[in-house]
């Protein structure tokens, strides 16, 4: 997630100081991603430094606000036209712990995705309670909300799928890793060394 | 206090090599102002377990009591008439009378019990209203009516009079995600205000809505989730 183009945008609402800032990130995620203050304002210094918002004098109770430049307008632009890479996303967890589980001796692939399946439908029921008890949230709250629902649906759709697929596999045994047959670089010497002698 | 009481029931077709284990074994209570969910994969004994909870097949092995009363205590009569007073069903295709009203519909099941129709008509109206349908509508026949519709007018029939235990099979089904989602809001709403629900979906969205889920495969329960706590502890984890 990018604080950065988070507090750019929100500062894109008009001039604001870190309090209020954090405040308003909370408030439009549902306070989905806690921010602590000291990430906002070392935020705010590093945006400060490369010229995309600049401080106003402090206001009579001692808060320092900031506003957006030009330039911060012109990168956060650039951030809303530009589609989120796949590669900006951090690696996912599940997918590699599967992965892993079919080809590690002795785990029961179908076990771990059940587990797995039944911590994420708790989720889907405690989204789904969030959702119908806050019927006229706020938008950007919903589209959160709406958000984790359908990652979770997902998820369990390529769960369901998976344990599928593994049912109807017969799964090969792993290779073994070789032992005792030299790889290729530790090889060299061994050559070099029946060359001297 | 407990609407469904499953006690070890087992299901079985056939004889011999040809023997099918349709539901092995299962446990399950369903307390008043529950919502259940069952899923998993198709063959898994989902159906069989709901006809089972509904009285419409019968155990091989185990126990189904029903408000307390054991299935299986019942001749047909009298478990003809426990399955008018206490079970409804919802079905994806919504099984209404092509040839009777909304209301008609609604009060199918009190006037076989013997209602006056003027009385059965009564509260068939009430019960279409607490599904958010006016009398102009009730007065509609099922072809008149949006699917949506058609199946809040299925959930005021199942859970019309005293009727309290709601078994729904797929019933969103035919419909597209928004009335979809309406129906099951209903559904839940009609749990919250005292029935109890047994819901059988492949959907893990629709299974959101419950309280419980339980997982079958090849006939077992394999999972089930516990009640789950007050939403508020949610977003302590969710950040992460």
């Amino acid at each position: 997630m990018s604080v950065k183009h988070s507090l750019l945008a929100l500062l894109e609402r008009g001039p604001a100081y870190g309090y209020q800032l954090r405040a308003a990130f909370e408030s439009a995620t549902g306070n989905t991603w806690p921010l602590n203050i000291g990430q906002v304002y070392t935020t705010l210094n590093r945006l400060e430094r490369d010229e995309l918002v600049e401080a106003l004098p402090e206001n009579d109770s001692g808060q320092r606000p900031y506003r957006i430049t030009e330039t911060g307008r012109r990168h956060l632009a650039g951030w809303f036209a530009s589609p989120v890479q796949a590669a900006d996303r951090p690696r996912d967890e599940l997918t590699i712990k599967l992965a892993l589980a079919v080809t590690t001796p002795g785990v029961d692939v179908t076990d771990v995705i059940q587990r797995q399946r039944g911590a994420t439908l708790r989720l889907l029921q405690e989204y789904t309670r969030l959702k119908s008890a806050e019927e006229h949230a706020e938008l950007a709250w919903r589209l959160v909300l709406e958000s984790m629902i359908f990652r979770a649906e997902a998820e369990i759709r390529w769960l369901d799928h998976t344990e599928a697929v593994v049912a109807r596999a017969e799964l090969p045994a792993p290779f073994p890793f070789a032992v005792g047959e030299p790889d290729p670089a530790e090889a060299t010497p061994e050559l070099d060394r029946s060359r001297t002698n | 206090m407990t609407v469904l009481h499953l006690k070890g029931v087992s299901r079985t077709h056939g004889t011999g090599e040809n023997l099918v284990h349709a539901l092995v074994d299962a446990d399950l209570t369903i307390e008043a102002g529950e919502l259940v969910a069952i899923m998993g994969p198709s063959g898994s004994g989902k159906s069989t377990l709901l006809n089972l909870a509904g009285g419409l097949d019968a155990p091989t092995s185990g126990e189904v009591l029903v408000e307390g009363t054991v299935l299986a205590s019942l001749n047909k009569k009298r478990l003809a008439a426990l399955r008018r007073r206490s079970v409804g069903y919802v079905f994806q295709d919504y099984n209404l009378v092509p040839s009777l009203t909304a209301a008609e519909n609604a009060a199918l099941p009190l006037e076989l019990d013997g209602l006056s129709a003027g009385k059965a008509r009564k509260l068939a109206l009430a019960a279409l209203e607490e599904v958010g349908l006016d009398a102009k509508q009730a007065d509609r026949f099922p072809d008149e009516i949006s699917g949506g519709q058609a199946q809040r007018v299925a959930i005021a029939r199942a859970l019309i009079g005293e009727r309290r235990l709601v078994l729904a099979d797929e019933p969103t089904g035919a419909l597209d995600s928004h009335t979809g989602e309406e129906v099951l809001k209903l559904l839940r709403r009609r749990c919250d205000a005292g029935a109890a629900g047994l819901l059988v979906t492949h959907d893990a969205r629709h299974a959101g809505w419950a309280d419980r889920v339980v997982f079958l495969r090849d006939g077992k329960i394999v999972d089930s989730s516990a009640p789950l706590a007050g939403a508020d502890s949610l977003l302590e984890g969710a950040g992460s």
